[in-house]
């Protein structure tokens, strides 16, 4: 594909790895870049495993963000023990409230649930606008008379604290991998998400089972639904600038994380614990396709692109390989069948042979 | 508001609105196409964005119109044959591979952009075909009969794809295939062939949609369908998987976009509010799909499942 653009391929992916990994700096605007990835994962393995395809993430995002700010506005002075997990339930309630929706649609309507979260991306980011263009915005842009659309700067109570000097390496970090893990708990180690999983297994199996179907299917995108939602809190009060914008495109806040979210949970095999290793993979891809850019003008959007042919070719090996399994196992009845066969007929063997000696 | 009731203003909103439904309406009819054939081809948005920017390419390039929504049907055909490769050959789920081609389109389309276009330069637009005497006729000439030829031809298309699905052999091929595949293989007819047909025409149609848009609006940006891809799939749904449902539906988004847009040209909405009217089209979808929900009865049986013989 770099080669089409007419660059060097060689040039272009040492830049990439050397952008993403290449020191501390670099390792860590990847993870920050990662945080995201891994929290919308992390709902995508949730919704996934339910058989539930959110691919409602930006929108999810963008409604944590939004009340995590509001919360943000409200109390600023709370101390920084509590505002910063103040402004993170918020998130989580947020993005829980806006998964909801298709949750419920989808529960009790039967409304396809990939249709509706994906309108609901588009409604969330004109709220967005909207708020942040007038409600919201920061009183100093109108005074200026710029009137970008931003708020304030946000209490630097809210600020998440820096992990390691001289990065940007932030809270967030933490918040996602706990997060990760909680998820994989919940959904294995937990009897309603191994209900959720059993939905996800067979429908109609687990409301023969007793299972409450339409509660589970509701429960899947609302979880999923928070942690994206969580993802926006991080995304604001991790921001360099602490503050929300817009650049009013459906994916200058969000950078797309919601859709490459799915490509991380998907790639770690829609397990929370392996969405961290793909997270951080795809984090480099991210900040190193913005280095590529820098080395040799190639556009960014790249990635979004490559991340597309890797949906498209994980989900296809994903049916090849259940394909192989099933012949395999096809193979290996038709071995034990034959065997028993052979087991039975040298049974039936040794009584012929039993009943001829016998006098 | 008393602007927005003249005569004038809102025969040129009908107007706008006719020829703002032909991408949906383009797209849509392919999607109606593949979905009875039980196939859900999720990544219209992305193939939108891939036809309309290499058909705008086209234009700013050599020119040619007609080359342009060419060039946007074949990209589409093209992408079309990827997804049924990957869905047919590999049995790749439906939904999140449609993502997939989605997220591939998105990308694709905004790099060629950048690297190839950079800034939006204006194209030629598509011009209008007067209709002989019917267009002379007073506000609805102006309302009807005043487009540019695609128009026409997505409209020509709606009785067309009807015929085709209700009184051809193989229109009966695909219906069976779309309802109950084991039977209509155990009968010969080749599921994977047919539905190979239906995902390919689809995509073309949505390429020829998004090379429409672009043609247009007579530009090109990044994202430039924000989703009216898969607004035309809710509409397939909307309605009820046959092509006059989905004109009726076409119609309706197409008209409440162009008086979003009148509205915001006449400083109806000013400022702010703007935005949340922008969102109403992807709202009304929702509730759409939430009211008609209950009628999914019309909903080929087979519609996404992956047939493999014998399982």
């Amino acid at each position: 594909m770099i080669l089409t653009l007419g660059a060097s391929p060689i040039d272009g992916f040492s830049a990439l790895v050397d952008g993403a990994f290449g020191g501390r700096k670099e390792l860590a605007d990847t993870a920050i870049k990662a945080m995201p990835l891994l929290l919308v994962g992390t709902g995508i393995c949730i919704s996934f495993r339910a058989r539930v395809i959110n691919i409602g993430g930006e929108g999810q995002i963008v409604a944590g963000a939004l009340v995590s700010t509001v919360t943000a506005l409200a109390v600023p002075d709370l101390p920084a023990v509590v505002l910063i997990p103040a402004v993170l339930l918020a998130g989580v309630v947020g993005g829980g409230i806006w998964g909801a929706i298709p949750g419920a649609l989808k529960a009790y309507l039967g409304v396809n649930e990939i249709l509706s979260t994906i309108m609901l991306n588009i409604v969330a980011v004109q709220v967005m606008n909207y708020l942040l263009r007038d409600p919201l915005i920061d009183p100093a842009e109108i005074e200026r008379g710029t009137r970008i659309p931003q708020t304030e700067r946000l209490s630097p109570n809210a600020d998440f604290p820096i992990l390691l000097g001289g990065t940007r390496l932030h809270l967030g970090v933490v918040v996602a991998v706990v997060a990760a893990v909680a998820a994989w708990v919940f959904l294995w180690r937990s009897t309603t998400g191994y209900r959720l999983r059993a939905v996800g297994a067979g429908r109609d199996a687990a409301r023969y089972a007793g299972i409450p179907v339409e509660r589970m299917t509701l429960l899947a995108l609302t979880a999923s639904g928070s942690m994206c939602g969580l993802a926006g809190a991080v995304l604001v009060f991790g921001s360099e600038s602490h503050r929300l914008v817009t650049d009013g495109s459906s994916t200058g806040f969000t950078g797309s994380a919601g859709f490459n979210g799915i490509v991380a949970a998907l790639f770690g095999a829609l397990h929370p614990l392996l969405t961290i290793p793909a997270a951080v993979l795809f984090g480099g891809l991210l900040v190193g396709a913005n280095a590529m850019q820098r080395a040799i003008q190639i556009p960014a959007s790249l990635a979004i692109a490559m991340n597309g042919l890797v949906v498209v070719f994980v989900v296809a090996s994903v049916s090849i390989r259940q394909r192989l399994r099933i012949r395999l196992d096809d193979q290996a009845m038709l071995r034990l069948r034959s065997a028993s066969h052979r087991r039975r007929g040298d049974a039936l063997g040794a009584t012929r042979t039993g009943m001829e000696t016998e006098p | 508001m008393s602007d927005f009731f003249t005569a004038s203003v809102l025969v040129a909103t009908v107007a706008s609105g006719v020829r703002l439904s032909t991408p949906y309406l383009l797209a849509a009819l392919g999607e109606t196409f593949a979905q009875r054939s039980g196939v859900l081809n999720l990544g219209v948005d992305g193939v939108m964005l891939l036809g309309a920017f290499f058909g705008y390419w086209t234009v700013l390039t050599h020119d040619n119109l007609v080359a342009g929504l060419l060039v946007g049907a074949a990209v589409g055909a093209v992408m079309g044959l990827v997804y049924a490769i990957v869905t047919l050959l590999f049995h790749a789920e439906q939904g999140i591979s449609g993502i997939g081609i989605y997220l591939f389109g998105l990308g694709f389309s905004e790099l060629m952009y950048r690297q190839q276009v950079g800034t939006p330069l204006p194209i030629r637009g598509l011009g209008e075909v007067e209709i002989p005497l019917l267009a002379d006729i007073p506000y609805i000439g102006e309302m009807l009969f005043r487009h540019s030829g695609i128009v026409y031809l997505a409209i020509v298309l709606v009785p067309l794809m009807a015929w085709v699905i209700n009184r051809t052999q193989f229109g009966l091929n695909v219906r069976s295939v779309g309802e109950t595949p084991d039977a209509a293989d155990s009968l010969g007819v080749s599921v994977r062939r047919t539905r190979a047909v239906t995902i390919v025409v689809a995509n073309a149609l949505a390429g020829l949609g998004g090379a429409a848009l672009a043609l247009e609006l007579g530009t090109f940006q990044q994202n430039l369908t924000n989703g009216l891809g898969f607004i035309a799939i809710a509409l397939v749904y909307f309605g009820a998987w046959r092509p006059t449902g989905v004109l009726v539906g076409s119609l309706l988004f197409g008209l409440v976009t162009a008086v979003v847009n009148q509205w915001k040209t006449l400083g109806i909405l000013s400022g702010s509010t703007a935005s949340l009217a922008t969102m109403a089209p992807a709202l009304l979808t929702v509730l759409a799909l939430a009211v008609i929900a209950r009628r999914n009865s019309a909903q080929p049986a087979a519609l996404t499942l992956p047939f493999q013989r014998g399982r």
